[in-house]
């Protein structure tokens, strides 16, 4: 059953959109990433304009955390408080992420800068999360219980903070910045930017990785959310239709994944998460490296109807 | 006296263009059907077939020099289009060259009597710009070879059915009657898709029929488009609230199932 989009100004099959929200929410609710980095050029591929994939990707990854935080709260595995100092980094990091977009788009080759970040930031993610992950696997089943490292350049930091849920007492420094971060590429890429944070909470904050989860859902929300209003008001490529097939297969997804992911071990959920971003990583940098098949591009300098 | 000087002008202001520009005793003229005018765009769209049917009106008998051929066009909203070529650079494929096509029709359909070189001779091609080439306009085009850039075009176009030639696809009964289906895809963009009818004998044009088909989206579709331009913000917050309210039905839905 085709349905057309207002926006998009294409119609695409009800049927497999349903399935591409379905897919990305199952991930979603397993490692508590938004999925966009696998549902933004899954978009491409069945011929949405890039525009309105990023934008529209922002808004189903607003309703997939919703579904996935809720039912992290019921279990208590959200840090509300890391959250929402995470949330106050991030809105820095997408204004400045905006103005780095908008500069690189002056100079031409945004396309390709953005495919870049793609394969390296997933590369280095997807292969450090594999080795560690492989390395506690192989520990965990010797029997020697997996060490946390507690003690870090990043105790050392000051303003120190009491993160009840996580357990931890550290300075707020470290999580402002992995915000800040996060939030840079949450513009510039067009993701939630889950596949950096989870590993970053658990890396270079020492959450336990129940938490981190929840956690990272809860701060999704609120930087997709704006994400949304920027891309609504400014490009107007928010398409609503698409946003609800998406999110109707997205929302079941996610609460199945959330079931999923508590029945794997936290070593086994990371290994699998990293052997995904690993795969997209392959795919987007043959892309570059393979002669593509049309090596023409046609972009539609359409004003505004 | 102005007054009715300003009425006699009025009354004959309509015969005067007719009088001016009288065509060379237009002998053949067409008289037009289409099976529909408007094509709405609702949610379930799926493209459109639009019959395309006429009769040629004659005082004279039939010539018989040449047969009378019949060429029919559908163009869509033209825009400006940046048509960018890929090349190997440091190992990767990268966006290098790049030609900016002034003005090409988003949708652009020809139908023909005959091969579309009996029915219609180039010099007439260029003068009412009817093939597909001829349909697309680019001036100052800087690279080198920018006739592989609207090529390109053409082809990427033809590929996803924006743009067809249906050569011999009108049917033509006793020099008078004639038919065409044109099929339009679901991409369809809003706007006046302007329709042209070209008699021809001998490659040339002996006349000339033009109309407009509205293409328009409905209902939902209307509405949405619409509030996205009109009202942005409220637009942004109704896409945010659908979200939400998904989200945290689903949620709730799930904790009930789990709770039986």
């Amino acid at each position: 059953m085709n349905i057309y989009l207002p926006i998009a100004e294409v119609a695409v099959n009800a049927f497999l959109v349903l399935g591409l929200g379905g897919l990305v929410g199952v991930l979603s609710g397993m490692f508590g990433v938004g999925g966009g980095f696998l549902l933004t050029p899954l978009l491409f591929f069945i011929g949405i304009p890039p525009a309105v994939a990023v934008a529209t990707g922002a808004n189903q990854i607003v309703a997939s955390s919703v579904s996935g935080v809720l039912a992290h709260l019921r279990r208590r595995t959200v840090d509300l408080k890391m959250g929402a100092v995470l949330q106050g980094g991030g809105l820095i990091g997408a204004t400045l992420g905006v103005a780095i977009f908008n500069y690189l788009k002056s100079l031409g080759q945004v396309d390709l800068f953005v495919t870049l970040c793609y394969v390296v930031f997933l590369g280095i993610v997807g292969g450090l999360m594999f080795i560690e992950s492989l390395n506690a696997l192989r520990k965990s089943k010797r029997g020697a219980p997996p060490k946390r490292k507690q003690r870090g350049w990043v105790h050392a930091l000051p303003f120190k903070m009491r993160f009840r849920t996580s357990g931890l007492y550290i300075s707020v420094l470290p999580p402002v910045a992995v915000g800040v971060f996060v939030g840079m590429l949450t513009a510039i890429m067009g993701v939630g930017g889950g596949f950096i944070m989870v590993p970053a909470m658990i890396y270079l904050l020492g959450m336990p990785t129940k938490v981190v989860v929840g956690t990272s859902l809860f701060q999704i929300i609120l930087v997709t959310a704006a994400t949304t209003m920027m891309h609504a008001i400014t490009n107007q490529t928010v398409d609503i239709v698409l946003a609800v097939l998406l999110l109707v297969g997205g929302v079941v997804g996610a609460q199945f994944g959330t079931r999923i992911g508590t029945l794997l071990k936290a070593e086994q959920l990371r290994i699998l998460l990293a052997l995904l971003v690993l795969l997209v990583c392959a795919k987007l940098g043959l892309d570059l490296l393979l002669e593509p098949s049309e090596l023409y591009s046609l972009n539609p300098l359409r004003e505004a109807r | 006296m102005r007054a009715l000087l300003t009425l006699l002008l009025l009354a004959t202001a309509p015969l005067l263009p007719a009088l001016l520009i009288t065509p060379p005793a237009q002998a053949e003229e067409v008289v037009l059907g289409l099976s529909q005018d408007r094509v709405a765009i609702t949610a379930t769209f799926d493209g459109s077939e639009i019959l395309i049917f006429g009769a040629v009106k004659r005082e004279a008998p039939i010539a018989t020099d040449a047969p009378l051929e019949v060429v029919v066009t559908v163009s869509g909203p033209s825009e400006p289009v940046m048509v960018r070529r890929k090349e190997r650079e440091f190992g990767i494929w990268v966006n290098t060259d790049s030609v900016a096509v002034d003005s090409a029709p988003s949708f652009y359909a020809v139908a023909t009597s005959a091969p579309f070189s009996d029915a219609l001779s180039d010099t007439e091609d260029l003068r009412h710009k009817v093939s597909i080439q001829r349909a697309i306009r680019s001036v100052g085009a800087t690279v080198e070879g920018a006739q592989a850039f609207t090529e390109a075009l053409m082809r990427i176009r033809e590929d996803r059915g924006f743009y067809t030639l249906q050569e011999e696809a009108v049917a033509l009964d006793e020099q008078t009657l004639f038919r065409t289906a044109l099929r339009m895809p679901a991409d369809l963009i809003e706007g006046e898709y302007e329709t042209r009818i070209f008699l021809t004998r001998a490659g040339r044009v002996i006349s000339r029929y033009e109309t407009v088909i509205e293409v328009n989206k409905v209902g939902l579709e209307r509405f949405l488009f619409n509030l996205s331009r009109e009202q942005p913000a409220i637009y942004g917050v109704l896409a945010l609230v659908i979200a939400m309210l998904s989200g945290w039905g689903a949620a709730a839905l799930f904790q009930m199932l789990r709770d039986r």
